[in-house]
């Protein structure tokens, strides 16, 4: 039987070469391995070897013919006893390019409509007592309470066990869970990350602490790469159910390399959950929901909010729904959009808003992705104005994907354009002076929320 | 060479204890060959055959267009695999690997149309064609891929040796990277803690002699890559990576070290891939010779096949084998071929596993 030897695609963006030069000739008896010819891609030379035994039958292309594409018979062998199948015609190849795929309507948008778009906080039963919880003591007894409740849940990261945390989040959870579950690691970001990964990949549900996210950097590959692509690229196989926490956002006079808000980069990330609570309520609700997932989350939280105290509803399991934002503040003359330590601006902003009979809504996102444009696009329709408030960089942030989307899906319910209130677009310097004039405050936002009111 | 059922002296070489205070510490026994009987020395034979053909098929389906994108072939190293992982138990031990996996995931019986299917991407692939040939899977034989950054799968895999020692389950990691990967700075991370917590795994270096283009001395101030774990406290073996009783003697050797609650083992396997790093290499930077000369002298399937004529096996019973296993390959090229490509809905499944 023979076999077509046609023009290889030696390289990915190969279609078609140079045949320099043959190195067999008709009637030249080859085995696997040997080369045949000589062919110039678009990158290199490259040999060309035989892949089955057999004696070489008509050569068809001569030695020195430019522009052969791909798939093109260059030359006949006779097969070894016909054992060797035939090779197929490289038609799937051109059907497979013809058939470009044809996005749906929609997209990952279309995906989104058909998550629970109506899902709400669970409602807290009347006469539940109200205990003041520090946002530092909520995230730990979120942590305490999925660690009593699933063995498989386990505390890694820098000063987590004995040191009882670098910002105190892990208080005591050394002494009641003891060594196996509460691991103090090196200072080995990228390595532990790793390893939280593919503790997740093999069955169980690490929760691991960066002492900032700014050694997450180091780490950013296991988090994107290992985590957030392992279950698409496996066609659901292999999860990573993963929680990758810390604070995140600038601290106080730590200076640029020590100060940055990582929610617009992971937010970007597709296969991840981004959650940036504010309250303590929140902040325990949420992260309790986060352990429980079975997607790869980043759970970003800030230094400067830990040791706040709020509202935190006494109950045995206070779990909040994942990509759901909340009304902070109800209010209809302008939507004061934030996340993380935005919102207590933003909440003070809207006070002194109101004494200046301006009645601003403010809306906490908490989740970054998937983000609730529904929520926002609501109230929008209420208030017709927009205020994006985010401690971080404007140039591809929230704050940017929320005027997008705000663009996209209410464009008609605009009175005046989405303003982003946001750090200055700089390092973060350390002068004190300088470091206050990078940051947002209250009184931006209270400016940019009269602008849209044109007052 | 010897018959197998007699043990020889074995060229596995173990790092020398180092000079100073801790020259007194347990180390591993020095391997010895593996003494196979005839049946595993011919399921050895067959896997190792099924690899080199698939793959040899795998180069011609990408020669067609049929396959696209990075296509790492194993030719070469096929002993590597098939002697490690026949001394595993799949679904209790678990395996990874960087993203050259096909010789990793036929050596654990995974079928070569799932894995055929998924280089080709097409629905029926065991990544239902959204991975490729970088990224391919089995949980169910705690195979864990098949991963595409050089040296993530150290880490991730001691996170899975994280895994077996926190569930207590008897399982082994072994983790499979190459010589280009060894210089990765989280492999250290990952030999620091993975001896500090005394994780059960094997790592596993296939030293082919070239990360793509760079020779491992152009690349490594240390070139005996088995004695790269010593500052953690690794012991590492080097093993002739292209004799699979010298492997399999080897890694049971690891096998009783890390069973035995010592911590990770390091063995270096020393190995030879005989095709270019990714289809699209022009294999420049080595000479004709040197590869000619590999596969005269040390091909690792020719060894088996010599080992079977000692133990009294025909060259018709072997021939008839090859016939065989040239069928499955020729079957499993046929469905990735015909199979259907995903549906157009597939694009936007799997990104989370919940609904939000």
């Amino acid at each position: 039987m023979g076999i077509a030897i046609k023009m290889p695609a030696l390289s990915p963006t190969m279609e078609e070469g140079t045949l320099a030069k043959w190195l067999v000739k008709e009637g030249d008896e080859v085995k696997s391995g040997d080369i045949l010819a000589e062919i110039e891609t678009d990158k290199a030379t490259m040999e060309f070897e035989a892949v089955d035994e057999g004696k070489i039958g008509k050569i068809m292309i001569s030695e020195g013919t430019e522009g052969v594409k791909v798939g093109t018979v260059i030359a006949e062998m006779a097969g070894e006893g016909g054992e060797v199948a035939p090779t197929p015609a490289p038609t799937a190849k051109a059907d497979a390019k013809a058939e470009a795929p044809t996005k749906p309507e929609g997209g990952a948008a279309k995906l989104a409509a058909e998550a629970k778009p109506t899902v709400q906080d669970p409602a807290i039963p009347e006469g539940t007592e109200f205990v003041k919880t520090t946002v530092r003591e909520a995230l730990r007894d979120a942590m305490a309470e999925e660690m009593r409740r699933d063995e498989r849940v386990f505390v890694m990261g820098e000063e987590v066990a004995e040191y009882q945390g670098a910002y105190k989040v892990t208080q005591g959870l050394l002494d009641e869970f003891g060594a196996k579950r509460v691991i103090d690691t090196p200072i080995t970001e990228y390595g532990f990350a790793g390893i939280g990964a593919g503790a997740a990949m093999g069955g169980l549900r690490p929760v691991i602490e960066f002492m900032t996210f700014n050694f997450a950097m180091q780490a950013i590959d296991h988090i994107i790469n290992s985590a957030a692509k392992t279950n698409y690229m496996s066609g659901g196989q292999m999860r990573c159910p993963i929680v990758f926490r810390g604070p995140n956002g600038a601290a106080s006079r730590v200076g640029a390399q020590h100060s940055q808000n990582y929610g617009p980069w992971y937010a970007a990330v597709p296969g991840l959950i981004v959650i940036a609570p504010y309250d303590a309520a929140d902040a325990k609700g949420l992260l309790k929901a986060a352990i429980r997932s079975e997607d790869p989350v980043v759970f970003l939280e800030n230094e400067l909010v830990y040791g706040r105290s709020f509202d935190v509803p006494k109950l045995d399991d206070h779990v909040l729904p994942i990509g759901k934002a909340r009304i902070m503040k109800p209010g209809k003359d302008v939507t004061l959009v934030s996340y993380s330590i935005g919102v207590g601006l933003a909440l003070d902003a809207a006070e002194t808003l109101a004494g200046e009979g301006i009645d601003a809504e403010v809306i906490d996102l908490r989740t970054l992705r998937p983000l609730d444009t529904a929520t926002v696009l609501e109230s929008l329709k209420k208030t017709n104005r927009i205020v994006v408030v985010e401690e971080g960089w404007p140039t591809c942030s929230i704050a940017s994907e929320i005027a997008a989307v705000v663009m996209e899906k209410g464009f008609d319910d605009l009175d005046a354009p989405v303003l982003r209130v946001t750090n200055e677009d700089v390092p973060l310097p350390y002068a004190a002076n300088l470091e206050k004039a990078a940051l947002i405050d209250a009184a931006r936002v209270v400016d940019a929320a009269k602008k849209v009111c044109y007052k | 060479m010897a018959k197998p059922t007699t043990p020889r002296a074995s060229s596995a070489k173990k790092a020398d204890a180092p000079a100073g205070a801790d020259h007194n510490r347990p180390r591993p026994e020095t391997p010895t060959d593996y003494k196979a009987s005839k049946e595993e020395l011919l399921e050895f034979y067959r896997q190792m055959v099924l690899i080199r053909r698939f793959e040899e098929k795998a180069g011609q389906l990408y020669g067609l267009g049929l396959i696209g994108g990075f296509c790492h072939l194993y030719i070469g190293q096929e002993a590597v695999a098939v002697g490690i992982q026949s001394a595993l138990k799949p679904g209790k031990d678990s395996v990874i690997t960087g993203y050259r996996d096909h010789g990793h995931m036929l050596a654990y019986g995974i079928d070569p149309k799932l894995i055929m299917a998924e280089l080709t991407g097409r629905e029926a692939g065991i990544s239902r064609g959204k991975g490729g040939s970088m990224h391919m899977f089995s949980v169910e034989h705690k195979f864990y891929g098949g991963h595409g950054i050089v040296g993530a799968q150290v880490s991730l895999g001691a996170g899975l040796g994280f895994a077996h020692k926190y569930n207590d389950d008897g399982g082994v990691c072994v983790a499979y990277f190459g010589d280009g990967a060894a210089n990765q700075g989280q492999v250290y991370e990952s030999f620091n803690m993975a001896e500090l917590w005394k994780l059960p795994i094997i790592f596993v270096i296939e030293n082919n002699q070239y990360a793509m283009g760079t020779s491992v001395n152009r690349a490594s101030s240390e070139d005996q890559l088995y004695r790269r774990g010593e500052s953690f406290r690794i012991p590492g073996i080097q093993v002739d990576g292209m004799d699979v009783l010298a492997v399999r003697g080897a890694t049971e050797e690891a096998l009783k070290w890390v069973q035995g609650g010592n911590g990770p083992i390091l063995l270096e396997m020393k190995t030879y891939r005989y095709r270019g790093h990714s289809m699209s290499d022009p294999a420049k930077y080595r000479s004709r010779e040197e590869v000619q000369s590999m596969r005269d002298k040390s091909d690792p399937i020719e060894g088996v096949k010599k080992y079977l004529t000692e133990a009294g096996v025909s060259e018709d019973d072997i021939k008839a084998m090859d016939q065989e296993i040239r069928k499955i390959v020729a079957e499993a090229a046929d469905f990735a071929e015909t199979s259907p490509e995903p549906e157009m809905h597939e694009l936007y499944t799997d990104v989370l596993v919940e609904q939000y």
